[in-house]
């Protein structure tokens, strides 16, 4: 049986573009355009795509920090749009964090990485400060830092430790959900293993949820149990990590699996052929007709213009938006 | 047998600053051969980029300087030429396409105009050849409606496409020597495919030689005949890209190999390299590697590694290699 913390059902996200002295609005942007999917308790959902995918305004909608244009939020069964806001803030806020792709940008310069760890125990618990500087110095232990650690400034970090404290900042208040937007592509390749490695030792020791934004399949592989993919705000394959890796079905999965794999100079022409999309991905603002796809596709068939593909279940929970499957 | 077209022998480039001596690159020697991709591999400050800017000579002044070493395009010694001279060899006889095309492209001037700065300059060409080379350039990197696309600005452009203008304008003197530092980091995983296919078909066209420095190793198998590891100023393994992958002898390369995550299959748990490099103003004696290799020996932390050749254009320095 799943037990599902976070739910979102037909999330839509439009912006409007406004134009003329009255700002009329004149056409919107859809930067996501009904997804849903589920994270469930202790494990990692992956999205993937590529930039513009609506990968970021998803994870923002789970931060409340977009309001959404439809749709709805369940977290631990209840809808979040009929929680106050003093509801959101002890029970909803506290429980799902975040960590940013930048960790050059997300922290305060000026503050000491004491103050910076302790910030969400300050704002959200009343703790006396020497019960906040005991959990600063124990979540510091935690990410593999040290108490010496806690009274330099970020600057005196390197990109990997800056992560690391991102990290400690996240867990301050024992959340039950982290957002990981990007957690490693701004760190050097042989940090990211490291920085990987400590955030899955930290989901088994304390049962957390991840959404893991990526826009590297192999980083999601490895992070994910369950795997979205998204084209042009949509979800267009999601299924379990291992099935989906193994038996990709979408056209554009295979063809993002294609461009990153790590194709050894060996394999030459006895390996599977490398598919090169042509074109790219087209505006939000005016998707393509029917499946969003078909302009970039290999294989499309002229219904595939005409005919939206729905997201279908193809057995064990893999699910596939393409009208040729 | 193919040509070689640049040579760099035990190259040191330094940058003199207040606090101290920074030795970015500090020895390093290799050789590209024409129609050849090399790569050169490593993480952040490790010299990569240091490395395309001494051949350029192109090192901020003041502060950075090429201390010691030869680097011979084409049987010229670069470091000795003045400054004057110089300026003749770049964008003709080498040019460079840089990570971020959003920086590298001037915002207020069309793609035209930008491509033909290089070759009004370089090729001394006036009036409508220049127009021409332009739209040759343009069609080389299959620039869709090149006519249409030589009045557009650049904010007018997807990032690929951008990408793509600043191949043009880099090829457009058809030089013999391309340094690509990072040109695809920038793109997304479908455009970097079509932008490395693009690539490989422009060098079977023009057989230029090119130096493509990144720090994906996805990249390299793709793209790169022979590929140089580097660790903190220095080489640390020369390989053709197979053997590279199929054998590394050095430490910090199977290290690097193995932390990578794979797609093709499922790891338990990634490999990963303890601590970081080292300060370039403070290096440790001995390898540099050294204070992070999982299989050091006491002659590690005490002398340099020599580069040893072991088999077939492969070299590599470490105390264990055999």
């Amino acid at each position: 049986m799943e037990d599902v913390l976070l739910e979102g059902r037909d999330l839509k996200k439009y912006y409007p573009v406004t134009k003329g002295l009255l700002q009329r609005t004149v056409g919107w942007v859809r930067a996501v355009d009904g997804v849903s999917f589920k994270v469930e308790r202790g494990k990692t959902l992956g999205l993937v795509g590529e930039s513009g995918a609506g990968k970021t305004t998803t994870a923002k909608a789970i931060l409340l920090l977009e309001r959404l244009t439809s749709g709805n939020i369940l977290f631990e069964g209840k809808d979040l749009y009929q929680f106050s806001q003093s509801q959101l803030k002890t029970e909803y806020r506290p429980r799902v964090q975040s960590v940013q792709q930048n960790p050059w940008s997300s922290m305060n310069p000026r503050m000491r990485v004491r103050d910076i760890v302790a910030e969400p125990l300050v704002v959200n618990t009343k703790q006396s400060k020497k019960q906040n500087q005991s959990r600063v110095l124990e979540l510091l232990e935690q990410v593999g830092l040290n108490s010496g650690h806690a009274e330099l400034y970020p600057h005196e970090f390197s990109g990997g430790q800056r992560q690391r404290i991102a990290v400690a900042r996240a867990l301050a208040l024992n959340p039950s959900l982290v957002v990981l937007d990007e957690p490693v592509s701004a760190l050097d390749v042989s940090i990211r293993a490291q920085i990987m490695n400590l955030l899955k030792d930290l989901q088994e020791q304390y049962n957390l949820s991840y959404l893991v934004i990526a826009h590297n399949l192999a980083t999601v592989r490895y992070m994910s149990y369950n795997v979205a993919i998204m084209y042009l705000g949509q979800i267009v394959e999601y299924g379990e990590a291992e099935e989906l890796f193994k038996r990709p079905l979408h056209p554009y999965t295979r063809a993002l699996m294609s461009a990153s794999l790590l194709t050894l100079p060996e394999d030459d022409g006895q390996g599977t052929e490398q598919i090169i999309l042509s074109g790219e991905m087209p505006s939000p603002l005016n998707p393509p007709s029917g499946c969003r796809f078909h302009t970039r596709c290999t294989e499309a068939a002229p219904k595939c213009s005409q005919e939206v593909p729905p997201l279908r279940n193809v057995g064990g929970g893999h699910e596939v938006a393409c009208l040729r499957v | 047998m193919s040509k070689v077209i640049l040579q760099v022998e035990d190259l040191r480039s330094y940058f003199f600053t207040r606090k101290g001596v920074v030795k970015a690159v500090d020895g390093i020697s290799f050789y590209v051969d024409e129609g050849e991709t090399f790569g050169i591999v490593g993480e952040s400050a490790c010299g990569k980029t240091v490395t395309a800017l001494s051949i350029l000579r192109l090192l901020p002044e003041p502060g950075g300087k090429i201390v010691s070493g030869k680097i011979i395009l084409d049987g010229t010694n670069l470091v000795e030429l003045s400054k004057k001279e110089m300026r003749k060899y770049r964008g003709k006889m080498i040019s460079m396409i840089l990570q971020d095309p959003m920086t590298s492209l001037n915002p207020v001037y069309t793609i035209g105009d930008q491509i033909a700065e290089s070759v009004r300059l370089h090729q001394g060409l006036r009036g409508e050849m220049v127009e021409q080379e332009v739209i040759s350039a343009l069609r080389l990197l299959k620039i869709p409606s090149p006519e249409v696309i030589l009045r557009q600005y650049p904010f007018q452009m997807s990032g690929g496409m951008r990408q793509r203008v600043v191949g043009a304008i880099a090829m457009s003197c058809r030089p013999r020597l391309l340094i690509a530092d990072e040109p695809t980091t920038a793109l997304d995983a479908t455009i970097q495919a079509q932008y490395m296919a693009l690539f490989k078909d422009v060098q079977k066209k023009t057989n230029v030689a090119i130096i493509y420095i990144t720090h994906d190793f996805g990249v390299i198998a793709q793209m790169c005949h022979r590929v140089a590891v580097m660790y903190a100023g220095k080489i640390v393994e020369t390989a053709t890209t197979r053997e590279l992958f199929k054998a590394p002898k050095h430490p910090y390369t199977s290290a690097l190999i193995n932390s990578v995550p794979r797609l093709d299959r499922k790891d338990a748990r990634l490999y990963s390299i303890e601590g970081q490099p080292p300060s370039l103003m403070d290096l440790p004696p001995g390898c540099r590697f050294a204070p992070r290799c999982p299989v050091v020996k006491p002659v590690c932390r005490e002398q340099e590694p020599p580069e040893v050749g072991i088999g077939y254009g492969h070299s590599v320095s470490c105390w264990r290699a055999k």
